[in-house]
């Protein structure tokens, strides 16, 4: 695997960008470790919306500047600490009032030996927060908020990276564990409650002080460098270096080592003959494994005395390596007997920083309150540092989280007894896909492009700034290909959300506006008489046109390569769409079950993840809204809250929905009823995570008391939820565009996913008896 | 047959000798030559070859063992010269006295051929736990100053050893510290388990010495030790945080982290070979007092008996675990130490010899 570490994503330019957003830093924090410095910083990111009207003769670019706020860190080695202020100095103090004359966060060992040289430099006060309360802060900060965060490491899976997502499962109590230069373990009692249970004074120092004596090693990287090529066996004693075999009385493998550095102890006997002279590398990896299976064993023990099944590993010893990940997690099963669980965290260095910057958020915000998503486009991957301004010799990581407009939440209905996993397929696991996937993406990476300049017209540098937004996105596809797991677990939905994050850093607020325009008004204008042709039809016709709808509906969808050669040479009707749908029986086909449940009561309220525009919400959607108010359930529309592809946005759907009422008395009277809600999904993916859906949304479906859940489109129901389990009715319906997918799931292009699960309460309730 | 009782660990092997007082001049006639060779040979010196060595301060007199009175002899020598011990035993022609020879440790396993073809004598393999425990209780039933503490560990001047009454010892933890350590909780006699263990030990202690001062010997490096000063090695909690770290109970003096100061360059500079070899010293120590410690606890014990050869000539050792043990529990558990350090497994196979004679 080694061969991953060696690639840096240099080339992808994303310095550049964090410098950028440094000068307009408008807080700053400080985390200064004994080799690490975290610098953490708020800048506002401004971005262009673009307005949707439902005239598609506007031609005019209407957008409006729109404000966000990013956080950035940066973790560079403290020796640079000198050119870091300088820099600050330089950018930042000068110009932002915010910063100048203020005081300063700072955490760390670091924080009281650099006290002076940071008021020196950059003339403002340094206020020490206590460490221990900001790496707890931080690490559930980062275990609530960012998806995939944590993992298991498991040597034998490929790759060996098993990554957790915040769950409904309670995260408390736990134990952290903070490798620094020495070690503290902490029992996390809740977001505010910590105590300090043990530590050891054997950590990341230990292995860089005793690495520099005994080898020529400078740093710590370095040291890691040698200790992967290094074999321990050579200076360690082990149970067979003892035994001459196993050890089965005791039960201890051959393997097992008995004595750390054993072998290099001399006695009387030898100063006959020369010494044996160790190898640096063998002595470092000796030590690495020796310190990593300590902390290990002493990090279980704690556990076992305060009762604590999970233990979280934090500081900046690990580096997410696989020596020491196996060596602790191996110590961890061992001593525990598989009882107790190992996790590291993919930013395991910024508990601290974050921590201290939250603090000085505190005091005049409430950034407790919001909730934070990973912007990967300007993100290092795990051990895929870049080079940057003030530290040339050497690289720096850096993570950027991105404070979402709104808080988002757990969705309520999905079966609180198993663990939710949005995506159907893990690419970081599943090769072959993998490779599909990243090579679709890459193909279509020009079109996408091209329909991204002409969205622009009045923009003279459009043309350029796509070319850099498409290399940089192929660079960081062809990163991913060589180490998958850089962001946690590579699938579909964060190909596409690392996309949709580029476009816009690129600005590139909404490519497909003027198609969804066109489109919307085409199916507006088909709208009554399409309701009245319905009509006329008996009770079970209309419920077969009516899930039918949704699914020609569904085929017109800019995100698929195959239907968008069609749909460019603008030749696809509705009711050609309607006519290669695969016929009955479906790929998955409980149609017949869903026309028994109709006969039946009406739902009490159902929620439906819409998809495109178009057709699809307006010919697809819309009718079925109309048959399910007419039985009397009420609606929940939940719509994307920003723009990807030609998906249908909250914002747009608000208008659409007026004008559909035009048409439409029941809609019209649902409406103003608050029978009929448009709510947003706090999304901006065709995909759909719903471990993090709009607060809102949730509310609402909670309010209304949702029994019946409908998915939309490939990315709501295949891509992702396919599997899902839910503690309500749900249909997920979609029709399936890719040849690989189709062929994946046994099926073919425009075969049909049409999954009505019934709720049974008592298999839930089973699992408790 | 003479009485032995061996223990072959990873860097040392122990041997104990029964020499029996109670001869009578007829049974001096009828004694063998061989036999009354190896009684003298070992009775008449002590060093042996060229790193074989009696611990004489450790001699028991008037032993009583099977109906007879003698002396228990206590000898050691380096694992690695196992080769040129199984040669004395062949020289000695000890094979025509008996035919097995118990012992236990891993050298017990590792040498077992050589023994086979060499001396031609057969090893009598037996329980290292077991014989461990079982030399324990003998020595401790025997020897009535067996077992101490260390009063005011932390204070130079009156800190000193106390014996300590283990007449009544159960339940109770022993840390057996050799070239790795191993941790066994004795709950009542002949209830015992292994329940932890590190292999952080004197084997690492030495290793690291031997590669970081480039001394040669236990002796040597416990010497330099003894001289050095483990600040200017280690970075303690106020290096840190410029005093106590007060909100969570850690006093300055604490360190933080072992060799800390070695990250840096110019502190490199400022050391000598003799405060590497306390750092050395002190981490290994005290890192097992920290797992001995959390032991104790999770299995609810607040005994801790702490043997083995890494506490030979180690009063250093002795006094930080003393002290980590009473400081870290509030003085709920107690380090306790033995006279006989790290001979017990060696007693116990003699003990299982007489045992099988009968």
């Amino acid at each position: 695997m080694a061969e991953y570490y060696a690639k840096s994503l240099e080339l992808s330019g994303i310095p550049a960008l964090t410098l950028t957003n440094l000068k307009h830093a408008e807080r700053i924090a400080f985390d200064i470790g004994g080799s690490l410095t975290k610098l953490a910083f708020f800048s506002k990111i401004s971005h262009k919306r673009a307005l949707y009207t439902i005239n598609p003769n506007t031609k005019s670019n209407c957008e409006t500047e729109e404000e966000g706020w990013r956080l950035h860190f940066i973790n560079f080695e403290t020796k640079y600490i000198e050119s870091c202020l300088d820099f600050v100095k330089q950018n930042v103090m000068g110009r932002s009032t915010d910063v100048n004359g203020k005081i300063i966060k700072a955490t760390g060992g670091g924080a009281h030996k650099y006290k002076q040289l940071i008021n020196e430099k950059l003339g403002v006060e340094i206020s020490k927060e206590d460490e221990i309360q900001c790496l707890i802060k931080g690490c559930n900060f980062l275990l609530k908020n960012i998806p995939d965060e944590a993992f298991i490491y498991e040597k034998h899976s490929n790759p060996p990276y098993k990554f957790q997502s915040p769950s409904n499962q309670p995260l408390f109590p736990y134990l952290l564990v903070n490798i620094g230069s020495g070690v503290s373990m902490m029992k996390v009692i809740s977001d505010t409650e910590v105590e300090r249970i043990g530590g050891t004074s054997l950590g990341g120092g230990s292995f860089w002080g005793l690495g520099s004596l005994l080898t020529k090693a400078k740093g710590f990287d370095e040291l890691l460098e040698l200790a992967e090529k290094g074999d321990h066996r050579l200076v360690d004693m082990l149970v067979k270096d003892i035994y001459g075999g196993s050890y089965d009385l005791i039960g201890l493998p051959g393997d097992i080592i008995a004595s750390s550095f054993g072998k290099a102890a001399r006695s009387a006997s030898d100063t006959s003959s020369a010494p044996v002279e160790y190898k640096e590398e063998d002595i470092a990896r000796s030590l690495l494994i020796s310190i990593s299976n300590d902390i290990g064993q002493i990090a279980c023990l704690s556990a076992r005395l305060h009762k604590l099944k999970n233990i979280y590993f934090g500081g900046f010893f690990t580096r997410c390596r696989p020596i020491t990940l196996y060596t602790i997690t191996f110590a961890i099963n061992y001593w525990s007997k598989g009882e107790i669980q190992a996790l590291f965290l993919r930013h395991e260095g910024y508990l601290g920083a974050i921590g201290a910057f939250l603090k000085s958020a505190e005091e005049t915000t409430d950034a407790d309150k919001y909730s934070w998503g990973e912007h990967f486009a300007g993100s290092t991957g795990l051990q895929s540092p870049v080079a940057l301004n003030f530290s040339k010799d050497s690289k720096v990581d850096l993570l950027e989280l991105d404070r979402l407009e709104r808080p988002v939440c757990y969705c309520p209905v999905l079966r609180s007894d198993a663990v939710y996993v949005p995506d159907t397929w893990d690419l970081t696991r599943d090769a072959e896909a993998r490779e599909y996937w990243l090579n679709c993406f890459k193909e279509a990476v020009d079109k996408f492009a091209e329909r991204a300049v002409l969205s622009q017209p009045n923009k003279a540098d459009a043309a350029e700034l796509a070319e850099q937004f498409k290399q940089k996105y192929i660079q960081r596809l062809q990163d991913l290909g060589e180490q998958p797991f850089a962001f946690g677990s590579l699938t579909v939905r964060t190909l596409l959300d690392t996309r949709e994050q580029f476009l816009k850093e690129f600005e590139f607020p909404d490519p497909y506006l003027q198609q969804k325009r066109n489109d919307n008004k085409e199916a507006l204008e088909l709208f009554p008489s399409y309701l009245k042709n319905l009509d006329s039809k008996n009770w079970e016709q209309q419920q077969h046109d009516l899930v039918e709808g949704i699914l020609a509906g569904n085929v017109f969808d800019w995100g698929a390569k195959e239907v968008t050669m069609l749909m460019d040479a603008q030749t696809l009707t509705f009711e050609d769409a309607r006519s290669r749908l695969r016929p009955h029986p479906w790929l998955y086909d409980d149609y017949e079950a869903w026309l028994v449940r109709l006969r039946g009561s009406p739902h009490n309220c159902a929620v439906i993840f819409v998809d495109n525009s178009g057709f699809d919400i307006i010919l697809g959607v819309f009718p079925f809204v109309r048959e399910l108010l007419r039985r009397g359930t009420k609606v929940i529309l939940a719509a994307n809250s920003k723009p990807v592809l030609n998906d249908v946005t909250y914002r747009e759907l608000v208008i659409l929905a007026d004008l559909v009422a035009a048409s439409c008395e029941i809609i019209t009277a649902a409406l103003r009823n608050r029978r009929l809600l448009i709510v947003e999904s706090g999304q901006g993916s065709p995909c759909l995570d719903l471990s993090r859906i709009d607060c809102g949304l949730v509310d609402a479906m909670v309010e209304h008391k949702v029994d019946l859940v409908v998915l939309v489109g490939m990315g709501r129901a295949v891509h992702t939820n396919l599997y899902a389990k839910f503690g309500c009715e749900v249909l997920k319906i979609a029709v399936l565009k890719n040849r690989w997918l189709a062929n994946r799931l046994g099926g073919d292009m425009f075969s049909v996913i049409f999954k009505y699960e019934k709720y049974d309460a008592s298999e839930e309730a089973a699992k408790f008896f | 047959m003479p009485w032995f009782g061996m223990d072959i660990g990873g860097t040392l092997a122990k041997l104990v000798y029964f020499e029996p007082t109670d001869v009578t001049p007829d049974e001096e006639e009828l004694e063998v030559e061989t036999l009354r060779t190896i009684r003298r040979y070992l009775t008449s010196n002590v060093a042996y070859g060229s790193d074989g060595v009696r611990d004489v301060h450790l001699e028991m007199k008037n032993v009583k063992l099977a109906g007879r009175v003698g002396t228990l002899h206590f000898i050691r020598f380096p694992t690695a010269s196992m080769k040129s011990f199984i040669e004395l035993a062949k020289e000695k022609k000890l094979a025509t006295l008996a035919d097995t020879i118990c012992a236990t440790g891993g050298g017990a396993y590792k040498f077992e051929e050589d023994f086979n073809k060499e001396v031609e004598l057969a090893l009598h393999k037996l329980d290292e736990l077991q014989m461990l425990i079982q030399g324990i209780n003998f020595i401790d039933d025997t020897y009535p100053s067996e077992c101490f503490y260390w009063a005011h560990p932390d204070d130079e001047e009156q800190c000193k050893k106390v014996p300590f009454d283990f007449s009544d010892p159960y339940p109770y933890l022993v840390v057996n510290i050799g070239s790795g350590v191993s941790i066994i909780a004795v709950k009542s006699q002949g209830d015992y388990a292994r329940v932890s263990g590190t292999s952080l030990g004197g084997g690492t202690f030495l290793g690291l010495c031997c590669l970081l001062t480039g001394c040669n010997t236990f002796e040597e490096a416990i010497e330099m030790a003894a001289q050095g000063d483990s600040k200017k090695v280690d970075k303690l909690v106020k290096d840190i945080y410029g005093g106590d770290y007060d909100k969570f109970n850690l006093p300055g003096h604490v360190v933080a982290s072992s060799f800390g100061h070695m990250m840096c360059e110019d502190h490199r500079k400022t050391v000598c070979k003799e405060d590497l070899a306390r750092s050395t010293l002190v981490t290994i120590t005290n890192n097992i007092g920290s797992i001995a410690r959390m032991t104790a606890l999770n299995h609810g014990i607040n005994k801790v008996v702490f043997v083995g050869n890494f506490l030979r000539v180690n009063p250093i050792a002795m006094k930080l675990l003393a002290y980590a043990m009473e400081y870290w529990s509030k003085g709920q558990l107690k380090a306790l130490f033995l006279e006989h350090e790290g001979h017990f497994g060696a007693v116990g196979c003699l003990i299982e010899l007489i045992k099988e004679k009968r």
